[in-house]
């Protein structure tokens, strides 16, 4: 069987799951299920055809499995937003559309991805211009205290989600050029004496500060993994103007945390950037300074920064009397509904959503709360399952990369993924209470034009990727 | 860098399986903890929008509890009310959203809720029914019950009767009683009346058995041996028990008498004599047979219930070191004196109509569905075998004895062979009240019922004051002289 009709059978068991989730939710309602779900798998099935189609005229040897992993998120997210507002999944439908379209556009313009990196600095300009307009006065607009998104006219707009593609297409280029001169392979081992005083200098001074500074066990551990992981960078002896770039971007994401006040979307990038600088250079060392000094100005900032300092305090007590009610209220309310759903949820549109007065018990349920809805009517199985199938398109993901032949290639196939996974980690690790809860979207499930529609351009440059990836294999005779 | 992607691929896989087991932590591990969360509102809003099950009497049909909906589509919610009013308040209790719940209400609360397990709730679900609460049928009786409460007119008192075989509770009334109705509107005035009337006396009060406790001294003496009906007993008065002279009632000697004509009369000296021989040892352990030392088991809110024995200055619970002359005729002394529920002294009565087989207690007989079909039937449970049946057709034989010929006789039916045992505990400050009891059984050649009526500090005999009682309502429960 070939790869694409493996993806089209793929598409059969996803229609499937989203009519027999329209169903469910139609049934609640009005006691007899109308053709009319009938009529909405359908729909979505031709639509994800047509889309099938065009990559098989276009991407042929494309991996087969992440367009239906992807439309399968598209339509839970569709039959969950449905099942909150009906109103808002018709502008949702028309905006997986859209994405759709954006698709096979980008599939179109795109024919060889190699080209992106001639646009690098374009694009990176582009990106952190795309970021910072939700600050533009006039245009800005500012959501739960986090600076999000902007607004034209009726339309609203995430430019994080796009800036997000970007950024990764100039690192995974910059780091494919700079990756190998950034460690320079490791040359004899240092004598004896400059080891000792190489490991002893930071150990002492870590010791020295402890006290000093009167830090707590979580800032004891951060110094002691910077202090040692800077040592290691400095065994390697780098020469220290490739530092240069690496500070940029550290300060780039401490910006944006000063600016946009969200935590989450800060990490999403930073932890996309880390990923790349780690698959880039093989260095544990790099990986411990960045992400430790990160976590250090994250933390200075929160202290600073009322908005973000707010989610923490949430985060670590979310039911503190006085805050329960306030600024706790979002958290907690998504902690009960999950408490609600319990092992096999409530059922499909039986979850609570309104209290009897008419309004509404978990705020922004169709966006940053949307896996808790999920949980609520799916229970713990229905969200492993969810996760599972984010794990798997991850895995297709970096199989990609791992197939792919040059080292751009490979750095934008494991970037695009990587943003991806922590995008869905930070969401949904906000709504459980594993980090502090911010705005990000979950991917292909929340409501949101601009999240549906970065997306599936982000799953359209997978695809072009693992064509040529694994079209370059088949003229060479591997198996795929 | 194909080894740094397949590392990375490990390091997403540890954190999606962070986030699913910190799913499971909220939606399996710390569910009851979040469903209990004060801030927690869901619950609340859920239970009001269930249309809890009716609470029916013995007759399947006279409803206690059942509710009523206000407003419409989503926004219908139910609220209870309970149209017999204060007459069953004790044993049905009450169930509001701000007030809480109590009784049959509380302890029944999952089926009147239509709680359902995991696996049910997936199969409803895939039916898609509405949640619905599920009827509970109990064991109570309406005549039974008015008969009661016509009896003790308005005195403080508890009457509980309970077929011996099956351990049904077909009354059980507490008065002063209140109107569950008035709960949501009345609570802070009704919790703070000094006659207490949210106290269930059936269960939740210690009253002194005076001479009824005498069937339990009886049965320990008479299941060990060391008496028989007929062993003649020195029944002279004043008798040194224990250091200190023990008189009987209105100081009567009744000489050389036999154990049958003893316990006919009540005769304190000689049952202070048996209690003596038996030990305290063995006394105890009859109790415990009987259920003293426990919560009674009976399907009723823990908080509800308290546990009959022999406590030491009215609070600790103590098993030894008592003197067993003066607990043996109901009494006792500092060192440990007699209190019991009347459930445990009706309890005493129907083990003894049992063969000696204890039943355990049961409110409530079955749990229906809305559609009819019974979802689950309480079958009879044994909680104990007191005594031998050759001891019980003993004890049945003496104590329809008192009825014909002692001091029970007030409570003899037309018609009907009663079995019964008064007693009669004095209280207060300078022994200015008494406490009247009666227990019995009836019909003697196959009991079908047996009770336990007190009234609280009042004056006049248990063969005088609760007797009569018993009569009326044994009457309205084995249907007067009919049989």
């Amino acid at each position: 069987m070939s790869a694409r009709t493996r993806e089209l059978f793929g598409l059969i068991p996803v229609s499937l799951i989203v009519a027999a989730g329209f169903a469910a939710v139609i049934a609640t309602r009005t006691e007899n299920v109308s053709d009319a779900t009938l009529t909405y798998g359908a729909f979505f099935l031709g639509l994800c055809v047509l889309a099938h189609l065009f990559i098989r005229a276009r991407l042929p040897d494309a991996d087969p499995y992440m367009f239906p992993l992807a439309a399968a998120l598209a339509g839970i997210g569709l039959v969950l937003i449905y099942r909150i507002d009906a109103e808002l999944a018709r502008e949702q439908a028309q905006w997986f559309v859209v994405g759709l379209a954006l698709f096979c556009i980008a599939i179109l313009l795109v024919e060889d991805h190699h080209v992106l990196e001639r646009y690098r600095y374009t694009i990176a300009a582009a990106s952190i211009g795309l970021l910072l307009l939700p600050r533009l006065p006039g245009i800005g607009s500012q959501v739960n205290g986090a600076f999000l998104a902007i607004k034209v006219g009726p339309i609203q707009f995430q430019p994080a989600e796009f800036a997000k593609l970007g950024i990764i297409i100039f690192l995974a280029s910059y780091l494919r050029e700079t990756g190998d001169i950034l460690v320079r392979p490791r040359l004899r081992p240092l004598p004896y004496q400059r080891q000792i005083l190489l490991w002893g200098i930071p150990v002492a001074l870590t010791l020295l500060a402890i006290p000093l500074f009167h830090l707590g066990p979580a800032g004891s551990l951060l110094l002691a993994v910077f202090m040692l992981s800077f040592a290691a960078v400095l065994r390697d002896r780098p020469s220290p103007k490739h530092f240069g770039p690496l500070l940029l971007v550290w300060g780039l994401a401490m910006v944006m945390l000063i600016l946009i006040r969200d935590l989450g979307s800060s990490l999403m990038f930073f932890g996309g950037f880390l990923a790349l600088l780690y698959v880039a250079t093989g260095r544990l060392s790099l990986i411990g300074v960045g992400s430790t000094m990160f976590f250090g100005g994250a933390f200075f900032l929160s202290q600073n920064i009322a908005h973000v300092e707010e989610r923490v305090d949430v985060w670590l007590d979310p039911f503190k009397p006085g805050v329960v009610d306030k600024e706790g209220y979002q958290l907690a309310q998504s902690l009960f509904a999950q408490a609600d759903g319990g092992l096999f949820g409530q059922g499909f549109g039986q979850a609570l959503l309104e209290l009897p007065g008419g309004s509404t018990i978990l705020p922004a349920a169709h966006t940053d709360l949307i896996y808790a809805v999920l949980v609520n009517e799916a229970g713990l199985f229905g969200a492993a399952g969810l996760i599972g199938a984010y794990l798997l398109l991850v895995y297709r993901g970096l199989r990609t990369g791992l197939s792919a032949a040059d080292g751009f290639s490979k750095l934008l196939a494991t970037g695009l993924t990587a943003v991806l996974a922590i995008q869905v980690f930070v969401i949904v690790g906000g709504v459980t209470r594993v980090i502090p809860l911010t705005g990000v979207t979950l991917p292909f499930v929340s409501y949101g034009g601009s999240s549906i529609v970065a997306n599936m351009v982000l799953l359209a440059l997978l695809l072009i990727v693992s064509d040529h990836a694994r079209s370059e294999a088949r003229r060479r005779g591997g198996v795929v | 860098m194909n080894r740094q992607i397949v590392q990375l691929f490990g390091l997403f896989t540890v954190l999606f399986a962070v986030l699913v087991i910190f799913t499971s932590r909220w939606t399996v591990f710390e569910e009851q903890s979040l469903a209990d969360n004060p801030a927690n509102r869901r619950p609340l809003i859920e239970e009001q929008r269930i249309p809890r099950g009716l609470i029916l009497a013995s007759d399947g049909r006279t409803a206690l509890a059942r509710s009523r909906g206000e407003g419409r589509g989503k926004n219908r919610i139910y609220t209870r009310t309970y149209p017999r009013g204060p007459t069953f308040g004790q044993p049905v209790g009450y169930s509001y959203i701000a007030n809480g719940r109590r009784g049959i209400e509380l302890r029944y609360n999952d089926d009147l809720s239509g709680d359902e397990d995991e696996f049910s709730s997936i199969l409803s679900g895939l039916e898609s029914q509405d949640r619905e609460g599920n009827d509970v049928v109990t064991n109570l009786d309406v005549a039974g019950t008015e008969a009661a409460v016509a009896g003790l007119a308005g005195r403080k008192g508890a009457v509980v009767a309970i077929e011996p075989k099956t351990g049904k509770v077909r009354v059980m009334v507490s008065i002063p009683e209140y109107d569950p109705n008035q709960i949501p509107s009345a609570f802070r005035r009704i919790n703070s009346d000094p006659n207490q009337p949210l106290l269930n006396r059936t269960t939740q009060e210690l009253y002194q058995p005076g001479s009824t406790f005498k069937v339990v001294t009886a049965t320990a003496a008479l299941d060990t041996g060391k008496v028989s009906p007929d062993t003649v007993i020195d029944g002279s008065s004043p008798r040194t028990i224990s250091g200190a002279p023990l008189e009987n009632s209105g100081g009567e000697d009744f000489g050389p008498i036999s154990f049958t004509d003893a316990l006919t009369n009540s005769v304190n000296t000689v049952f202070a004599q048996v209690g003596e021989r038996v030990g305290a040892e063995t006394l105890v352990e009859y109790m415990k047979r009987f259920g003293f030392f426990e919560d009674p088991q009976l399907d009723y809110p823990g908080f509800q219930m308290i546990p009959s024995g022999i406590r030491r200055n009215g609070t600790d619970y103590v098993e030894s070191g008592f003197d067993v002359g003066r607990v043996a005729i109901g009494q006792g002394g500092a060192e440990g004196a007699l209190d019991t529920t009347p459930i445990q002294m009706a309890q005493v009565a129907a083990a003894v109509a049992n063969d000696g087989r204890l039943m355990k207690p049961r409110l409530v007989d079955r749990i229906v569905h809305k559609d009819g079909r019974v979802k689950e039937k309480i079958e009879p449970d044994l909680q104990a075998e007191v005594m031998k049946p050759e001891t019980a057709e003993d004890l049945t034989a003496m104590m329809a004895r008192v009825v014909e010929e002692g001091t029970g006789t007030a409570g003899a039916l037309a018609g009907i062979r009663v079995a019964g045992k008064t007693g009669t505990a004095e209280v207060g400050a300078n022994r200015e009240f008494t406490q009247p009891w009666f227990i019995a059984f009836a019909p003697v050649d196959d009991p079908r019922m047996a009770i336990a009526v007190t009234v609280e500090r009042t004056t006049g005999q248990g063969g005088t004051v609760a007797a009569p009682i018993a009569k009326s309502v044994l009457e309205a429960l084995l249907g007067g002289g009919a049989g």
